[in-house]
């Protein structure tokens, strides 16, 4: 019972530590990473042999979370909000399957896109396989729903989805810890084929079972100790807040609530005390982080028509995260006076660190590009995004993960020349190597830059799954040798770097250049650590 | 108790050293604390900020509501410009002096220097420079907690404890490097008030 200072993630992970995890499956991501890494620094699951090494993506992530489940062990399965696309194949089906050890999906959005391509709520995602979900308003709370999530998961037969938010993942509060329960032992489930073989009679019984479970799942959010109803005098109006959104309502109200209020944290939601509120309160009001997943689920949700305000009549933003201030506004709360931000102000766009191999990388290529008129770059996910902006302009595209590939094939197969890809090494072999294979099996009239700064940088450098392997991998799908060109990005190989990228455009099929070079922040590090 | 902080700076200058140490400090003191920072992109030398904020009773949000905080803290002048929209009217900012121009259209410092001086309580000293005559140029950081301590509402030894805590792993003479340093910018900040 001791009290820590510790960020949203790192509750979790403590939480998950002390619950008797077996098995943490992630891929870094803004905002999710620090979970995975409080694991793998933790010496207690060191000495509980806990596994924590990093997964490829995290479609390989959840199903290996999933296999370590059915072999009866606790397993977590870590992602940023988009990393739930990539997995979402084997999520919707271990929602089918069911599980066997306990096993929580942390899903950690990012509304406002801090760090992100897009600010998708994955509560959708939750209510689309019909699981299970919990939502903390606090650090406190990540840790208990953690602690006691792996139970509730085996003990309803599903995986839990947990989804938090930047401001949870990335804010430090105190955290009291419970006592540290033992790891399960390995025993896989005696029912396993009827359950684990989604083949289509089979399967056709699973979503039956899954659907007879919805009323079981809806109890257990109704008997919740997350889902708190405060009853008030006025009923002018009442309030649900979701998730963290309870704290900025709270904020709001430091001398208590003014309105009856139900915060909820588990899903689905919890009917009877949303009657409660419909029956006694005039209109609701709907605070949530994210899309306006309950306020749209309300509508037809009671099978009568109640008055509902929050992100889609205008009374909250539709986008962008939440802040005290929104509330305060969506409630008719007074704003305090304050200072305008002084127009001398100019934004500070975050760019590559001075040093770092991706610079020397795109001044090359733009230098050769420029004697194409027809190039387009078709760019990918990490640090080298940062080559969009100015001083290099150097990318036309950016989308998803391995989509630089993928896309630079599409447009060369619809004319584009040169068509040009820049992908990381990590981003490579998270989503980029299939793609890749697509291009060898049709020869496609294509160079593709693999920056290789040998981890994965921009989450903090975490390790990178094909380290030292990069052109063996190139070589292995069936890209010819002779076009498979390493490099080092340094301004003194400019000219020998210029030549390379120029004939291997000039070459009419599948080429890979590696520009190598360390990062230098993981450079650095590793200097000072030598040091001392 | 109460205190509403903002710390600002770039990334990499080292915000969020001067968030840990204020918030070991506080929770030795038994106060509430929430603190929340952006991890990411922006760290990549973009703008960075954290808001801390301290109690005696549990605070509800994380994040601090438009004109309440009592205190901005910021390693780069223009950086603490950028959050004057949550400054308390009467609240203190204390910042650094000397800007971190790593964009081409950075202002004129006449211009920065003439909207801060307009604000009514402030604390401006050029913490690079006080660090480098403390011998302590790796920790301008600590520099400007020294600075801002009196505001903060936490004794100046409870955060010298915090810097024994959090610097400890990395031995004494890191330890004692950042106790000058946080005296030196408690002293300048003392003397220019």
């Amino acid at each position: 019972m001791e009290k820590h200072l510790f960020l949203g993630d790192e509750a979790i992970a403590q939480a998950a530590i002390d619950a008797g995890l077996s098995g943490v499956y992630a891929y870094p991501g803004t905002p999710s990473t620090e979970i995975t890494e409080f694991i793998q620094g933790s010496p207690v699951a060191k000495e509980r042999g806990i596994h924590c090494r990093w997964s490829a993506n995290e479609k390989t992530a959840m199903e290996a979370a999933l296999g370590m489940s059915y072999a009866g062990k606790r397993s977590l399965c870590c992602m940023k909000h988009v990393g739930l696309n990539v997995a979402a194949d084997c999520f919707m089906n271990a929602a089918m399957s069911g599980i066997n050890g306990g096993m929580i999906i942390i899903t950690a959005d990012d509304p406002s896109m801090h760090s992100s391509q897009n600010e998708q709520d994955n509560r959708v995602y939750g209510n689309f396989a019909m699981i299970p979900m919990l939502e903390p308003s606090s650090q406190q709370e990540a840790y208990d729903m953690v602690y006691h999530g792996f139970e509730l998961s085996e003990k309803l037969g599903y995986p839990i989805l947990v989804r938090i938010t930047t401001r949870m993942a990335h804010s430090r509060a105190g955290v009291v810890t419970r006592a540290m329960k033992p790891q399960n032992k390995m025993n896989c489930p005696e029912d396993g084929r009827q359950r684990f073989i989604l083949l289509p009679a089979l399967a056709r019984k699973r979503f039956k079972t899954l659907l007879a479970a919805q009323p079981v799942f809806t109890e257990a959010s109704e008997n919740s100790e997350y889902n708190v109803y405060y009853d008030a005098p006025n009923k002018e109006k009442g309030i649900i807040a979701t998730g963290i959104a309870f704290n900025y309502l709270s904020e709001n109200y430091p001398d208590g609530f003014e309105y009856p209020v139900l915060k909820i944290s588990q899903y689905p939601l919890p009917k009877k005390q949303i009657e409660k509120m419909a029956n006694e309160c005039k209109e609701i009001l709907l605070l949530e982080e994210g899309y306006p997943v309950v306020e749209e689920q309300l509508k037809g949700f009671l099978g009568k028509c109640i008055v509902v305000h929050g992100r889609l009549d205008g009374t909250l933003q539709r986008d962008g995260e939440l802040t005290p201030d929104a509330v305060g506004k969506a409630l008719g709360k007074k704003i305090n006076d304050y200072y305008a931000i002084p127009e001398v102000v100019e934004q500070r766009p975050p760019a590559l660190c001075q040093g770092c191999g991706h610079r020397d990388m795109y001044e090359a290529l733009n230098e050769v590009l420029a004697g194409y008129e027809g190039a387009k770059v078709f760019g990918d996910i990490g640090c080298y995004t940062l080559g969009a902006l100015p001083p290099f302009r150097a990318i036309d595209t950016c989308i998803d993960m391995g989509a630089s590939i993928t896309m630079a094939k599409g447009a060369a197969d619809a004319g584009v020349f040169p068509a040009v890809s820049v992908i990381g090494d990590s981003t490579f072999t998270h989503s980029g190597m299939t793609g890749l294979l697509d291009c060898v099996n049709e020869d496609t009239n294509i160079t593709i830059v693999i920056s290789d700064n040998e981890t994965t940088a921009m989450t903090g450098g975490q390790d990178s799954a094909g380290t030292g392997r990069i052109e063996s991998i190139c070589a292995g799908i069936g890209v010819d040798p002779a076009h498979i060109r390493v490099m080092i990005p340094l301004k003194k190989n400019y000219e020998e770097m210029m030549n390379i990228i120029r004939e291997e455009i000039e070459y009419k099929g599948v080429s890979v250049l590696i520009p190598r070079r360390e990062c230098i922040q993981t450079l650095t590090r590793k200097k000072k650590a030598t040091k001392k | 108790m109460k205190t509403d902080i903002i710390l600002s700076g770039v990334g990499g200058q080292g915000i969020l050293s001067i968030a840990a140490v204020i918030g070991e400090a506080a929770l030795k003191e038994g106060l509430y604390m929430k603190q929340a920072e952006v991890h990411g992109m922006s760290q990549r030398g973009g703008d960075v900020q954290s808001n801390l904020r301290l109690s005696d009773q549990p605070i509800a949000s994380d994040l601090i509501p438009h004109g309440q905080a009592d205190l901005i803290i910021s390693l780069e002048p223009m950086e603490a410009l950028r959050y004057l929209p949550y400054l308390k009217k009467d609240g203190w900012l204390v910042t650094n002096s000397q800007p971190f121009v790593n964009i081409p259209n950075y202002p004129d410092m006449e211009k920065v220097n003439a909207e801060l001086d307009k604000l009514p309580h402030k604390v401006v000293l050029d913490v690079e420079a006080i660090a480098k005559e403390a011998g302590s140029v790796r920790a301008a950081n600590i520099v400007m907690l020294g600075a801002a301590t009196p505001f903060i509402g936490i004794d100046f030894d409870k955060i010298e404890d915090g810097i024994r805590r959090i610097f400890g792993r990395k031995g004494e003479d890191i330890v004692n490097m950042n106790l000058k340093a946080l005296k030196a910018g408690f002293d300048v900040a003392q003397s220019v008030q």
